[in-house]
C-alpha cells in the first residue's frame, strides 16, 4: 500500500517538476468483458470549446453503456502520454485521445498496437508516417476552418488591411492549420497583410496580453484573427482598454463560435466566427464500438460545420447548447 | 552585500526596456486614454502585479526555508469562488471575501502540515497544487464562468491613475516592508530560516511563524487570482494562474533571495517579478516567433542567474575584500 502511494506521488511529481513520461502509478486492468471500456486523454479544459466537447463525450458514453475512463492533460503531452500508458496498463478496450501537439505519438501508439488495443484520434491529428498507428481520425478539417476565416475576409474588405494573428498553442495542430488555410486564402489578395502573430495559447488571458503589446507596437491594424473565441474575446477587452471600439475600428474574425463567443458575435464585438463542432461524443462512441467488434471504419471522419455572420448569430443563439 | 547582488537583474531589467526601444520606438510614450494611464510600461505593472504579490508571499515563505507550490492552485480557486458567486448572486463584495477566507484556511492547512506535522514543504504544498486545481474544476463545473460586475472588473483592469491591481500590490510590499524590516519580524523569519530548532530554544516561535507565512502566502495568491480573474472578467478554473508558482519561485531567486532560507530581498523581488514580465511583454513587442519564445525567456534567465553566481560575480568584479560565509 505505502508502495503504491509513494510511486503515485513520484509519479505526480515528475508530471509537475520535469518533463518526462514513463509513470507506472496505474492498478492492474478490471475490464469486465461485456461492456467497452474506453480510455479517453483530453487536452484540458484551456476553453469553453473544450469543455463542451469534455461534455459531449462524457454524456454520449454514459447513454451508449460505454465505461469511459477520463483524464486531463493540463496541455502537457507528458502528461497525455502517461495517461495513455496507463490505459494500456488497464487493458482498456479502446483508447481515444486528442493530441496536444502533433508530433512525438509513435512510441506511445506502437505500445498501444502491441497491447492490441485500438486507437481512435479526435478533434486534432498527429503527424506520423505510420498510419496503421491509429484506426480513425474523428475531428474538424482545421485547415478548411482558416481556409473560411480568410475566405470571409477577402470578401469583406477593400484597400489595405493589416492583419494581427493570435495563434493557438505552439506546434497545435489548430493551430497550425487554421494559420495555414488562412495564408492560403488570404495570399491572392496582396492588399492583405499579416502584420504580426504571436501565440495566446488558446486562453482569453493569452490573448489579451498579446493583443495588448500588439495595439502598441502596431500603429495599424484593422482586423484581428484568433484562432479560437477565448482569445478574440481577450482581444475584445485589450481593444475596449485602448478606447477603440472592438467590431467597428477592429473587425475580429475568430474559430469555434462557443456561446460566450456567439454572444459577442450577436452584440457585434465580433464580425465572424467559422463553426468547430465541438459535439463529437455520439459519433465517437458509434466508432469506438465499431473498431471494437472488427468492423472496418474509414480513415478519416470529419464533422459537419458551418459560419456564423452577426445575424445568423442572433438567430442561433437562443438554440445554442453550448 | 545586498545592493552588489541587485544590480545584475537591475541591469538585465533595463537592458530589456532598452531593446525594446530600439525595435519599437514609442515603447516608452504614455499618454492619458479615458482617465487613465495608457502604455506599454503600464502593461508591464497590470500584467505583473499578481505575479509580484504571490512573489511577496513566496518570498517570506522561501525565506523560512520552505517553498509554496500551492499558489496557482489557490489562485484559480480564488477567482472560481467569486465568479461562481458573482454569477449566481451578483455580489462581488461578498464572493471575493468568501473567496479570501477561503484562501485564509487553504494556507492554514499548508501551515498545518508543515509546521505542525512536519512534512517537506515541497510535499506539502504539492498536494495542494494538485488537489486545488481540481477543487477549482469543481466549483466552475469544468466551465469557463463569465462575470459582468463593475465592482470585479476594478480589482484587475481597473485604473485610479495606475492600474487599481499594481497598487494594490504595492501596497501589499510597502506594508511587509514595513512590518518585517521596521520590527525584529523580518530578522525572526531568517532566524527560522537558518535553523527553526535553533531559534526555537532561542525564544523564537518558530511554529507560528512558520504558520503565518503559509497563510500569508495563500491569501497573496488569493488576491492575486482575484486579479487575474478580473482581467478577464472570467474565471478559467484550468489555466488561471497555471505555472504561476514557477514564476513567482523565479521572480524570488532573481531578486537574490537564497533558496536556502535565512536571508531575503523584497526590493529583489520587486526586480525579479518585473524583469519577469517585461520578458513577456518583450517577446510579443518585438515579435519573437512563437515556437523560439521559450528559448529566448531561457537564455535570458540562464544569463541573469549566472551572472548572479558568486563565483561568476567574484571573477568579473574588482576584488572586494570580504569575510568568507560559515
Amino acid at each position: 500500500m505505502r508502495k503504491t502511494i509513494t510511486t503515485a506521488l513520484a509519479a505526480v511529481l515528475l508530471a509537475a517538476v520535469t518533463a518526462c513520461g514513463g509513470g507506472s502509478g496505474g492498478s492492474a486492468g478490471n475490464s469486465s468483458d461485456d461492456t467497452i471500456t474506453m480510455g479517453f486523454a483530453q487536452v484540458g479544459a484551456e476553453s469553453g470549446w473544450r469543455t463542451a466537447n469534455t461534455k459531449s463525450i462524457q454524456e454520449s458514453a454514459k447513454s451508449a453503456g460505454i465505461e469511459l475512463k477520463f483524464s486531463d492533460a493540463q496541455q502537457k503531452q507528458e502528461n497525455q502520454l502517461k495517461a495513455i500508458r496507463s490505459y494500456i496498463q488497464q487493458k482498456v478496450d479502446v483508447i481515444a485521445f486528442s493530441p496536444v501537439v502533433e508530433t512525438g505519438w509513435d512510441t506511445v501508439l506502437l505500445e498501444a498496437q502491441r497491447a492490441k488495443i485500438p486507437v481512435i484520434l479526435t478533434d486534432r491529428a498527429i503527424d506520423s508516417d505510420d498510419t496503421s498507428l491509429y484506426k480513425t481520425f474523428l475531428g474538424s478539417d482545421f485547415i478548411d476552418e482558416g481556409k473560411k476565416a480568410g475566405k470571409w475576409l477577402v470578401e469583406n474588405s477593400d484597400g489595405p488591411v493589416n492583419v494581427v494573428e493570435l495563434q493557438g498553442t505552439t506546434g497545435a495542430a489548430p493551430a497550425i492549420d487554421r494559420k495555414e488555410g488562412f495564408e492560403a486564402e488570404t495570399k491572392s489578395n496582396p492588399d492583405i497583410k499579416i502584420v504580426a502573430s504571436q501565440t495566446g495559447d488558446f486562453t482569453r488571458s493569452g490573448g489579451k496580453q498579446v493583443m495588448e503589446a500588439f495595439l502598441k507596437s502596431q500603429p495599424d491594424i484593422d482586423v484581428v484573427y484568433a484562432h479560437n473565441d477565448d482569445m478574440g474575446l481577450g482581444a475584445i477587452e485589450a481593444i475596449k482598454a485602448a478606447g477603440k471600439k472592438p467590431g467597428t475600428d477592429i473587425k475580429i474574425i475568430t474559430v469555434d463560435a462557443v456561446k460566450d463567443g456567439m454572444t459577442a458575435l450577436a452584440n457585434g464585438e465580433i464580425n465572424f466566427i467559422v463553426e468547430c463542432n465541438p459535439l463529437l461524443g455520439p459519433q465517437l462512441m458509434d466508432l469506438a464500438k465499431k473498431v471494437v467488434a472488427g468492423e472496418e471504419v474509414p480513415e478519416r471522419v470529419v464533422t459537419e460545420e458551418t459560419t456564423f455572420t452577426q445575424e445568423q448569430a442572433k438567430a442561433a443563439l437562443p438554440d445554442r447548447k453550448y | 552585500m545586498t545592493r552588489s547582488r541587485l544590480l545584475w537583474p537591475l541591469l538585465a531589467l533595463v537592458a530589456l526596456l532598452l531593446l525594446n526601444l530600439v525595435f519599437t520606438p514609442s515603447f516608452f510614450a504614455l499618454r492619458i486614454q479615458d482617465g487613465h494611464l495608457f502604455g506599454s510600461l503600464v502593461d508591464i505593472l497590470r500584467n505583473g502585479a499578481p505575479t509580484l504579490l504571490i512573489a511577496l508571499g513566496m518570498t517570506l515563505v522561501i525565506a523560512t526555508r520552505g517553498i509554496d507550490l500551492s499558489v496557482g492552485a489557490v489562485a484559480a480557486i480564488a477567482g472560481a469562488v467569486t465568479c461562481t458567486h458573482i454569477a449566481t448572486t451578483g455580489d462581488a463584495i461578498g464572493g471575493m471575501a468568501l473567496a479570501l477566507g477561503l484562501c485564509a484556511v487553504l494556507g492554514l492547512w499548508n501551515g498545518f502540515l508543515v509546521s505542525v506535522i512536519g512534512i517537506q514543504p515541497i510535499i506539502a504544498t504539492l498536494v495542494l497544487m494538485t488537489a486545488g486545481r481540481g477543487m477549482a474544476m469543481l466549483v466552475t463545473e469544468g466551465q469557463i464562468v463569465t462575470v459582468n460586475n463593475d465592482v470585479f472588473a476594478k480589482v484587475g483592469a481597473g485604473f485610479l491613475v495606475l492600474p487599481i491591481a499594481i497598487l494594490i500590490s504595492l501596497a501589499v510590499l510597502a506594508g511587509v516592508a514595513l512590518l518585517t524590516r521596521r520590527t525584529a519580524l523580518g530578522m525572526l523569519i531568517e532566524a527560522v530560516g537558518v535553523n527553526p530548532e535553533a531559534s526555537r530554544l532561542a525564544g523564537v516561535r518558530s511554529r507560528t511563524i512558520i504558520w503565518t507565512v503559509y497563510v500569508f502566502s495563500a491569501l497573496c495568491a488569493g488576491v492575486a487570482g482575484l486579479m487575474i480573474a478580473s482581467n478577464v472578467n472570467a474565471a478559467d478554473a484550468n489555466n488561471a494562474g497555471l505555472w504561476i508558482e514557477m514564476d513567482a519561485i523565479l521572480a524570488v531567486v532573481i531578486g537574490g533571495t537564497s533558496l536556502a532560507g535565512g536571508r531575503y530581498s523584497l526590493t529583489g523581488t520587486l526586480i525579479g517579478a518585473l524583469v519577469i514580465q517585461t520578458l513577456t511583454t518583450t517577446v510579443y513587442t518585438i515579435g519573437v516567433p512563437p515556437e523560439t519564445t521559450l528559448v529566448f525567456k531561457a537564455a535570458v534567465v540562464i544569463v541573469v542567474c549566472l551572472l548572479q553566481a558568486p563565483r561568476l560575480t567574484r571573477t568579473f568584479r574588482v576584488p572586494v575584500p570580504q569575510k568568507a560565509g560559515a
